[in-house]
């Protein structure tokens, strides 16, 4: 998606948040992308977007078209970023917790399978 | 990319970068950093983020005292904009049986010879430093109020930036297939976007610093082994220090975003490259972590990763040069805390390659010591 001359200058004009779980804003971004960030994994480590309670599912996409933007390539040829466990946040004190009430399904350990739930 | 260097680095993690900018810093500024991936890719950026004094071994504690004295002023040495989080809250090392104890008297005696300012607590004591604590069954614990924590990522990045400033020319998503040599000497290196002929190769690959070391005919004595950490949301101020056991082998930090990050040896991980999550990790480090810090119980777990030790038979790092092959350095086999040595590594081996003496001797740190049978096995390792 292409943006207009006037919402680009609107947009830079604005405090914009763009990641909101960690208070990151689009001028944060594109500092980083001007200092060689082509990936998503790399602003996640320079920035820590998409690294807190939500995990990127809100800024995954706008961090997505501003790369996509500046290395003029299409959205869809950017990386997607490293996906990591657990699904939703979950307590300390219920893992540990639910791990003696819950029976295991079958030998599988990985958290994609059954007993994540 | 450039086709001739000075040097060449193989590897984009803190300990390549950290080589890169001393490098530089020396006068040595045609040089090239390789990383297949990107900064922080491998063992960097997935580790705890705990730096300390407090070790078992006298090159260990060296090696980590002049790297804290080196993050004290590192930001403005690098002239970094961001902040690399570096605090000074202490390492509370927790002892649970006597055999612990007993060493820990012999570490702290050893560490305040070399001018550490570590010392011995009552399980009081430490209680005092982390009220949150549960000291049932505790019998003290060191502390070490120097210790702390620093951001891998950022302290990675200002590494490479600084480079990069002084001439060094950063490659990622590049990779190093090979390296020629001619006559015992090194003449190039091979990469995915083509050679670059340089009389120096400097191998700080991380978890693959076995492959790259075949490339020259050394077989590196090092294994790989996944462990296993997560973070929660961030909270208000609970815990100061990095709380640690050696014998329970966990460890659990409050990082300045407040977050808490925490992670857990397992003796029986098997080796290899497997950096996936298990469930029975996280069901572990829970019950663990709210037997020592039942508080912890209602904050939320947010991610979960894993990242490789590179494990040598002694605990301590490979560092230098190999015999019979001029141009050849390595630092490798950091057995997982490579991170907060990489200040002094990365100065040690930038003046090794311009000729200089090492500012810390690194006798004894050689490949050689495997063959030689002189291991003095470091014991403060999760």
């Amino acid at each position: 998606m292409k943006r207009s001359v006037e919402e680009k200058n609107w947009l830079e004009q604005q405090n914009v948040i763009v990641c909101r779980c960690e208070d990151v804003t689009l001028d944060e971004v594109r500092r980083a992308i001007a200092q060689g960030a082509t990936t998503l994994d790399e602003l996640k480590r320079l920035l820590r977007v998409g690294m807190g309670p939500c995990q990127g599912r809100t800024c995954r996409e706008l961090l997505a078209r501003e790369l996509a933007e500046h290395l003029g390539k299409p959205v869809g040829e950017i990386m997607p970023p490293t996906f990591r466990p657990p699904a939703k946040p979950v307590k300390l004190g219920l893992v540990s917790r639910l791990a003696e009430d819950v029976p295991r399904a079958g030998g599988d350990s990985s958290l994609e399978g059954g007993e994540s739930r | 990319m450039r086709s001739t260097a000075d040097a060449v680095i193989i590897g984009g993690g803190v300990i390549g970068s950290s080589i890169a900018y001393h490098l530089a810093k020396e006068g040595m500024r045609n040089v090239v950093l390789l990383e297949r991936y990107s900064f922080c890719t491998g063992s960097t950026g997935r580790c705890g983020a705990g730096v300390r004094e407090q070790w078992g071994s006298e090159r260990n504690c060296r090696l980590a005292q002049a790297s804290i004295n080196a993050f004290e002023h590192l930001a403005e040495e690098l002239g970094y904009e961001g902040d690399i989080e570096f605090k000074q809250k202490g390492y509370l090392i927790l002892a649970h049986t006597e055999k612990e104890w007993e060493q820990f008297k012999k570490n702290v005696a050893l560490q305040n010879s070399l001018g550490i300012a570590s010392k011995l607590l009552t399980p009081q004591e430490a209680k005092e430093i982390v009220p949150i604590l549960n000291t049932d069954g505790m019998l003290g614990a060191t502390y070490n109020k120097r210790d702390g924590h620093c951001n891998p990522f950022h302290t990675t990045w200002a590494y490479a930036q600084a480079a990069r400033r002084l001439g060094v020319e950063l490659q990622y998503f590049t990779e190093a297939t090979g390296i020629r040599l001619e006559g015992g000497r090194v003449a190039a290196v091979n990469t995915t976007r083509g050679t670059i002929s340089t009389p120096v190769v400097i191998n700080a690959a991380g978890p693959w610093a076995k492959p790259v070391a075949q490339m020259v005919g050394v077989d590196l004595p090092v294994y790989t082994q996944r462990h296993q950490i997560l973070a929660t949301e961030p909270t208000g101020p609970i815990i100061d220090p990095m709380v640690m056991s050696f014998s329970i082998g966990i460890y659990c930090q409050q990082t300045p975003h407040g977050s808490v990050v925490m992670g857990m040896g397992d003796p029986n991980e098997p080796k290899g490259y497997d950096i996936g999550s298990s469930w029975e990790f996280l069901r572990e480090m829970s019950r663990i972590i709210l037997r020592l810090l039942p508080a912890l119980e209602s904050l939320k777990v947010v991610r979960q990763w894993s990242g490789l030790y590179t494990v040598t038979p002694d605990a301590h790092p490979i560092l230098g040069g190999v015999p019979g092959i001029d141009g050849y350095y390595q630092a490798v086999g950091f057995s997982g805390h490579g991170f907060m040595l990489a200040p002094a590594v990365g100065r040690i081996i930038s003046e090794l390659v311009v000729g200089k003496t090492p500012f810390i001797d690194i006798t004894g740190l050689d490949l050689g010591r495997f063959e030689r049978g002189e291991l003095q096995v470091e014991p403060s390792v999760v």
